[in-house]
């Protein structure tokens, strides 16, 4: 058992949470998992956990910081009214890939997220419980969570079966609308909503559709209650989050880090002509100088147009080009782009071409005039938010790398290294059967 | 009620149909897809949008409640 720290009203501060304590130097089984955190708090009753999970004010951790209690309520009240038995799915396909937080949380604290699982099952009432996740670059996270699910049911503490099912290795397979397509049988490619999937998901029938990280939180409010969760983090965004930092060395580091931390506290020391990439390939450039005086949430984010999103904060090198790498990054998501909408198929890949033309030096003069109507034609009229996110990083490169335009229009570069520092992925998807 | 338009993307194939029969809130972006205008449809209209929903041949235009 660890200590924990408490303040005078029993909010406690200590971090981290979810993942096992630095010095276990190792994953949890589930002997190390129930000595920490103990049974698992079934409520006996639906409903009951969504009214505390309101008190704590936990949002997604997926990257859309939705409040969790509206779409607990929203399925639950769904199943009630159309009397279908609703399902609930932990979403660990962690696409971007720039992040890496989901697949750690899965590997070192496997049953703090199936624990969420059944609880959330509980609260709405389902009798179908999936794990989706990613096949790991790193760790064979499959096996881990079969071994984990075997200890689960010789313990008995699993109340609905869970299945695992595994996404393909795509940037849009873990989008809500293509994970529901997925499951049901189809291509994890997106669909056009609505309805919404908390009505009509998985087979039809009302499904709610949570990170992993955010089930992993839950199974810890369930147990130490909305105040205790409100003992770290803002007023607004309380608790602690999971976040990938990525500095000149390239190498994720996963860290469980306060709401409303100071950025400067994940990026080191960076100088205003330094760039810090928050939110990852969805996500939003920022000048060294806004982000020494921004903290890590939407509130104070929303001053730069940025968002929290997963968790990603990255500090680019000061050797690299922040041009080079954005249209390294926005090639890779045209490819990605299932090309199911119009504006999305025929715009990105023009995008990425100018942006390329840009990065290569001496491009034609109206080039970053095409990507900016471009960018407004794509932006809202995708079935998902593919475009939106792409425009949104695109732009801020545009604004954070100013500099940088008029430099690469004189022929020059401030870069002195060209080795691509952005994680990107080799193969981009070539048939149908890619995306199955 | 009013309503208004709402083009599923994914079934839209770029026709153009739609376009043609109600420019007044619809237009074509620059790859021959259309441009909807969000807002509740103005009075007078409603007849060239429903003749636009019917003409759609992908069934990707609808009319709803806004």
């Amino acid at each position: 058992m660890t200590a924990v720290t408490e303040d005078a009203t029993g909010a406690a501060t200590e971090l981290p949470r979810l993942l096992p304590p630095p010095e276990t130097k190792k994953a949890d089984d589930w002997h190390a998992h129930a000595g920490r955190h103990g049974r698992l708090p079934y409520r006996d009753r639906q409903g009951i956990l969504i009214r505390e999970i309101e008190a704590a004010g936990l949002t997604g951790r997926g990257g859309a910081a939705f409040p969790v209690h509206q779409k607990l309520q929203a399925v639950f009240g769904a199943a009630d009214k159309r009397r279908r038995t609703p399902a609930v799915i932990a979403n660990g396909a962690e696409s971007e890939p720039a992040s890496d937080k989901d697949a750690t949380l899965l590997w070192l604290s496997p049953h703090l997220v199936l624990d969420g699982l059944q609880l959330a099952a509980e609260a709405v009432g389902a009798d179908t419980a999936i794990l989706y996740t990613h096949v790991n670059r790193e760790h064979d996270v499959g096996s881990r969570l079969r071994e984990a699910l075997q200890a689960r049911q010789a313990a008995g503490v699993d109340r609905v079966p869970v299945q695992l099912a595994t996404a393909p290795a795509r940037f849009l397979s873990g989008q809500e609308t293509a994970l529901i397509n997925h499951l049901s049988g189809g291509p994890a490619i997106p669909t056009f909503m609505p309805p919404r999937i908390t009505e009509r998901g998985l087979n039809g029938v009302p499904t709610l559709v949570q990170n992993a990280e955010t089930l992993a939180h839950l199974a810890l409010i369930a147990r130490k209650g909305p105040r205790w969760f409100r003992g770290v983090g803002t007023d607004a965004e309380p608790g602690s989050m999971l976040v990938t930092i990525r500095r000149a060395d390239g190498r994720p580091r996963i860290s469980e880090v306060p709401l409303g931390l100071p950025l400067k506290d994940l990026t080191g020391e960076i100088g205003p002509d330094s760039a810090v990439l928050v939110g990852g390939y969805h996500g939003t450039w920022l000048t060294g100088s806004e982000a020494s005086t921004l903290t890590l949430d939407n509130r104070s984010l929303a001053q730069a147009h940025a968002r929290v999103g997963a968790g990603i904060v990255i500090t680019l090198p000061a050797d690299r080009c922040g041009l080079v790498e954005t249209a390294r990054v926005v090639r890779y998501l045209a490819l990605e782009s299932a090309g199911q909408c119009g504006p999305c198929l025929n715009g990105l890949p023009r995008i990425a071409a100018a942006l390329a033309e840009i990065a290569g030096g001496r491009a034609r003069p109206q080039a970053v005039a095409d990507v900016e109507r471009w960018s407004g034609l794509v932006t809202g009229r995708g079935a998902c938010h593919h475009p939106d996110g792409t425009t949104r990083f695109v732009g801020s490169a545009l604004r954070t790398f100013a500099a940088e335009v008029e430099r690469h229009q004189r022929g020059r570069c401030s870069a002195s290294v060209t080795s691509p520092f952005l994680p990107v992925p080799k193969d981009a998807a070539r048939t149908e059967h890619d995306w199955i | 009620m009013a309503e208004k338009l709402l083009v599923n993307p994914i079934d839209c194939e770029g026709h153009g149909a739609c376009a043609e029969l109600l420019p007044e809130a619809i237009t074509m972006d620059e790859w021959g897809y259309p441009i909807v205008d969000p807002r509740p449809l103005p009075p007078g209209l409603e007849r060239n949008a429903r003749a636009a929903v019917s003409a759609c041949p992908t069934l990707a235009l609808r009319l709803v409640r806004s």
